[in-house]
């Protein structure tokens, strides 16, 4: 059995850069050498485009294209009819958006998010309910970063159409009680629609739609060591069927008239266009990479990296630093957004940058979470299983150092 | 290195940054902010004639921000407005005396933008 230090030498960018701290896995992933050799492999041995190719090139690229279909459908607990594939969970949100939420809201319907959004599954949201006059609701969360779950009653009710809420947060790291919160929406009204934003969550646990029973559910492929470009939206049978296409194009039609035209069944109705081959194809390489890995050793890997990490900044630093969501009563992921007093992100992350440590300084796209905590910006650190605890203790000097130089 | 433009006088002035704070009354103010990197700086003038007589600044930034704002109010004072009108981005490097990354240009020029807005609010007297 491979070690998590073995696993880390599969990633060729640590590889070569031997030098570098990479903690913004949350931003991207890295990734291992077999989804890297996948996407050459389509453009050395495949080349042609998918569907409807008369020829054995085409043929075998449609073969592994749609294989990925099948990996992505039992990753999920879902079938295949209900993957969809896009470019990534912000194009998954947006075509949710203008085909089920233009078809079903209406002026003084409902629409609700929660406070800890990435912009991608709040701003969709926020400006459908402009478009159709609708009320955009935002679910609450108290000083440790948790929803307020005991109350969604406050915001959900007979007129919500839609309620989006992301499994794991970008930045406190916290993994939400998803199929709690689901049947809590589901028992208040049993029409609200609800869509699921996993794009932080599988990289870290396992998810299965079944269990959550939500109607929708996002990601992208990059954050879970899949190459960028590639995303899945996941929709029931049910209410794919009942969706009018999102763009117009090849590939997703079934008869097209001078007057007229008629469309695939899903999920084929919603992927105009050639999509980005290569990157589906090798994307179920990462996914068999990570079942390899398993979520369990993930998990256990992350939670001793957290602990460490915690340890290390709290000895340092005490009372000066503050890592978002750190009081949760919820599991977390190894993400650290900090705020220290009398620094400010950019000038840490700089000075971090002349240690080759890699995180992300900003708002990390959730404004309105920021600006619940009164934190203009955080510096996160965001760890993934090929990171060590030898990192971490590189990091937090490096960060001491950098906070110590503006007090 | 990033360590080179977080020299003494930076440090200084983003640790104890001079003219900050707010006149009780002031018609000629700006604010010019950049979300993204969560800066945000407000220029206050009191204008006397075709000079600055005081000037206030305040808000929030990153040590670059806070110290390009300090510095700037210093090097305002008793100017004339239409030798800060002029000023480039090169005059705010030679002011800071440092070398930035495009990346952090930006947080330098947050007040430059702020206090050429606030004369601009002077009008035509400029």
């Amino acid at each position: 059995m491979k070690s998590m230090a073995d696993y880390r030498k599969d990633f060729p960018i640590l590889q070569n850069h031997p030098d570098v701290v990479y903690f913004d896995s949350t931003a991207t992933s890295l990734k291992p050498q077999v989804v890297i050799d996948a996407i050459s492999h389509y453009y050395t041995h495949f080349g042609a485009n998918i569907h409807r190719g008369i020829y054995d090139l085409s043929e075998s690229a449609t073969e592994a294209f749609e294989e990925t279909r099948s990996v992505v459908a039992e990753f999920l607990n879902a079938s295949e009819d209900e993957i969809i594939f896009t470019r990534g969970t912000t194009e998954s949100m947006n075509l949710l958006g203008y085909t089920v939420g233009e078809q079903i809201v209406e002026e003084g319907d409902e629409v609700v998010a929660t406070l800890m959004e990435h912009h991608a599954n709040f701003v969709t949201w926020q400006q459908l309910a402009a478009r159709k006059k609708a009320k955009f609701k935002v679910v609450e969360i108290d000083e440790n970063g948790d929803l307020d779950i005991g109350h969604l009653d406050k915001y959900i009710g007979p007129k919500t159409k839609i309620f989006a809420c992301t499994y794991v947060s970008n930045v406190l790291g916290i993994i939400n009680p998803i199929v709690e919160i689901v049947k809590a929406v589901r028992s208040i009204n049993p029409n609200t629609l609800i869509v699921i934003d996993a794009a932080q969550a599988v990289p870290h646990i396992k998810v299965d739609v079944r269990d959550i029973d939500c109607d929708f559910l996002a990601f992208s492929a990059h954050k879970m060591c899949g190459p960028t470009g590639v995303g899945v939206l996941y929709g029931k049978r049910e209410r794919l069927a009942e969706m009018r296409p999102f763009m117009y194009g090849g590939d997703m039609i079934l008869n097209v008239f001078v007057d007229s035209s008629t469309y695939q069944e899903p999920p084929y109705r919603f992927e105009a266009g050639t999509p980005h081959i290569s990157g589906i194809i090798a994307f179920k390489e990462s996914i068999r990479y990570l079942q390899e890995v398993t979520f369990e050793a993930i998990e256990e890997h992350e939670k001793k990296l957290s602990d460490l990490f915690m340890k290390l900044t709290k000895e340092s630093l005490g009372d000066r630093l503050i890592i978002m969501g750190e009081n949760s009563k919820y599991p977390r992921v190894a993400v650290m957004a900090m705020a220290v007093k009398n620094t400010h992100p950019h000038d840490l992350a700089d000075l971090l940058n002349d240690d080759h440590m890699c995180v992300r300084a900003g708002h990390h796209c959730a404004m309105p979470l920021h600006s619940f905590f009164k934190i203009p910006a955080s510096t996160r650190a965001s760890m993934y299983f090929y990171n060590t605890e030898e990192e971490i203790t590189r990091f937090v000097e490096s960060f001491v150092k950098a906070v110590d130089l503006f007090s | 290195m990033s360590i080179d433009i977080y020299k003494e006088v930076i440090l200084d002035h983003y640790k104890s940054p001079r003219n900050f704070g707010t006149f009780e009354t002031s018609p000629n103010k700006a604010n010019v902010a950049n979300p993204l990197c969560g800066d945000s700086i407000t220029m206050e003038l009191r204008i006397e004639g075709d000079s600055i007589e005081d000037i206030r600044f305040n808000g929030e930034g990153c040590a670059i921000a806070i110290a390009s704002a300090s510095l700037l109010t210093e090097y305002a004072k008793n100017k004339k407005l239409s030798d800060l009108t002029i000023l480039t981005k090169d005059s705010m490097l030679d002011l800071l005396s440092v070398e930035l990354s495009p990346n952090r240009l930006k947080c330098a020029l947050v007040s430059l933008e702020a206090l050429q807005r606030a004369i601009k609010t002077y009008g035509s007297n400029t």
